[in-house]
């Protein structure tokens, strides 16, 4: 056999196994969501959104719960990032080439792929035992820990991409770096950095287990802060492995709200990314 | 006052003949000034012009880590006047540019040593205030370096800097340099569109408007056509022949034929040395170096 024809040989079979991957991964997906959009579709409702999760055998909704993992996002989030920002500032523009920020890149990368349920742990130690109860603080710095180290990397590496041209131009003029990184440097990689903040977002959206050891829960309609607070991940979680059929399909239901929400931040961090491309 | 047209390197003295060793027809097109002011750009023969140095540089040398990237250059360079360096890629020509307003400091591992007199006071000192500095010597660049904000606000970023205005005041000084960078027209009904719409010519000119605004005393131009086309290298050129009565001018370029045409000075660098420091007009007749003589008759480079 030539040469030439068992390349071509070999090309097919490494195609052919490549399509049969991504076929796999592809399936997997699909199946995913189709389960959630035949189980979900029916629970959606008018209650879903009104009422609280009820008790069993009573009809209800998640409002609660979909309350709680909002605000709890949302702080999470306005803790995380400017953390996050200034240390992949810090990273990129200050400590460049130094042993500290080798160091501080290393441990931001293992708290990056730390398991979610660590930091649960973590958090519940620190802040959940000192203060006697679960609480929405609790939940919010548990989901805030996560953010900062994806904020951190995305940042450091926008902040990269970012000509040292650009920081020469503005260095030239006589500007003081804390103003060349804030009003040149941020604004050429801005798009870049709300992409991963999105990222973030849609990350902690979903996270149970380190709410499991920190909000924990809550039947009722919650609004304190100091107070244990429903979310849906922990509500999906409960609720699916009841026995109840009403409580079944609001875990349905609630799987599919998050899922949605997910694949939205991520079509718009996707949207942004490609948006900063087209117009640098 | 005495003119310092002596070499740089004078190991060799002057020929005793000054025939000009490039063939009449290879060098007269070196020397054509595009806008035909040669007698205004080249100082006249025998009448030494009371000109002032604007900056001095003396055994400057400077660092790559360990590598030794410009080997003890002395050079003056001349208030309201041009000068080029040129010389192969490599020669140290650029490096020479970004020492003189500091701009190597933003990396660690480079660094300077001599000295560089900026109306006699040392720059290289280490207690001078880099800021400052960077705002009285311009600079721009190979690419062009819009900031990612409007146009207006590129132009009055530098200026926002060190100066407290009156927005009515910062609009006139805005369309001054950018008058002058001959940018106003083809901007002036679109200042809030951002720097980056504009083609890479125009670019360019907004930098060199941006690093005129903040009036500095010299303006540093590092191959600042190189990447344009050859309709935006003409108006550079020329915006450079209009900015030279107002500014100390240093410009690095490849093309010699730029630097022939564009300045009053040119320094010509090899390895990291300079090999000839002259006017203009004798470095392309009648260099004194067979270096120099090879590089601008195009025999290496």
């Amino acid at each position: 056999m030539s040469r030439y024809a068992r390349r071509q040989i070999a090309n097919r079979i490494y195609l052919a196994l490549s399509f049969a991957a991504t076929a796999i991964g592809l399936i997997f997906l699909i199946l995913v969501l189709y389960a959630l959009l035949r189980n979900g579709i029916p629970a959606l409702s008018g209650t879903l959104f009104t009422a609280a999760t009820p008790p069993p055998g009573n009809s209800g909704g998640l409002a609660n719960a979909i309350y709680g993992s909002v605000v709890m996002t949302i702080v999470a989030t306005l803790v995380g990032t400017p953390i996050g920002v200034l240390t992949g500032t810090f990273l990129a523009e200050f400590g460049r080439g130094s042993h500290l920020a080798a160091v501080v890149r290393f441990v931001n990368d293992i708290l990056l792929s730390a398991p979610s349920i660590i930091i649960g742990l973590f958090v519940y130690q620190i802040v959940v035992v000192p203060m006697g109860h679960f609480s929405a603080w609790a939940g919010s710095i548990a989901l805030a820990l996560i953010v900062i180290p994806v904020v951190v990397r995305t940042t450091e590496n926008m902040l990269e991409l970012v000509p040292n041209s650009l920081r020469e131009a503005a260095s030239a003029l006589g500007t003081p770096q804390w103003r060349v990184i804030v009003q040149v440097i941020y604004r050429a990689a801005l798009q870049g950095m709300l992409t991963g903040v999105m990222l973030a977002v849609a990350r902690i959206a979903g996270e149970t287990a380190p709410l499991l050891f920190t909000a924990l829960n809550n039947q009722f309609w919650a609004t304190n802060m100091n107070a244990p607070m429903a979310n849906l991940p922990v509500v999906i979680f409960q609720f699916a492995l009841s026995p109840y059929n009403d409580w079944q399909m609001l875990a349905w239901g609630g799987a599919m709200l998050i899922t949605l929400t997910i694949l939205i931040l991520n079509i718009l961090a996707r949207v942004l990314a490609n948006w900063s491309n087209q117009t640098p | 006052m005495t003119m310092d047209y002596s070499k740089a390197t004078s190991s060799t003295p002057l020929p005793p003949s000054l025939k000009p060793v490039i063939p009449v027809s290879v060098s007269m097109p070196l020397i054509r000034p595009s806008n035909g002011s040669a007698a205004q750009t080249a100082p006249a023969q025998g009448v030494a012009p009371k000109l002032a140095v604007k900056c001095e540089i003396k055994d400057l040398r400077f660092y790559y880590k360990q590598y030794e990237a410009l080997k003890g250059i002395n050079l003056k360079l001349h208030d309201k006047r041009v000068t080029a360096f040129i010389g192969p890629s490599g020669c140290g020509k650029s490096t020479l540019l970004r020492i003189l307003n500091r701009i190597y400091e933003l990396y660690p591992d480079q660094r300077a040593t001599g000295e560089v007199l900026v109306d006699g006071s040392n720059i290289l000192d280490p207690g001078q205030d880099l800021n400052r500095l960077r705002a009285k010597i311009g600079m721009v660049f190979q690419k062009p370096t819009p900031f990612p904000m409007s146009i207006y606000d590129n132009v009055a970023f530098g200026i926002r800097l060190y100066e407290t205005l009156r927005s009515r005041e910062l609009d006139e000084r805005v369309e001054e340099a950018l008058t002058r960078a001959a940018l106003w027209n083809e901007v002036k009904d679109k200042l809030r569109q951002s720097g980056l719409s504009l083609s890479g010519g125009q670019q360019q000119r907004l930098c060199i408007a941006r690093a005129i605004a903040v009036k500095p005393e010299i303006l540093l131009l590092d191959e600042p056509a190189s990447a344009l086309d050859p309709i935006s290298t003409q108006r550079i050129e020329e915006l450079i022949a209009e900015l030279k009565s107002d500014y100390c001018i240093v410009i690095v370029t490849h093309n010699m034929q730029q630097a022939a045409r564009s300045s009053d000075y040119t320094a010509f660098m090899y390895l990291g040395a300079l090999v000839e420091f002259d006017e203009t007009e004798a470095i392309f007749t009648h260099p004194s170096q067979k270096q120099t003589e090879d590089y601008i008759t195009g025999r290496f480079g």
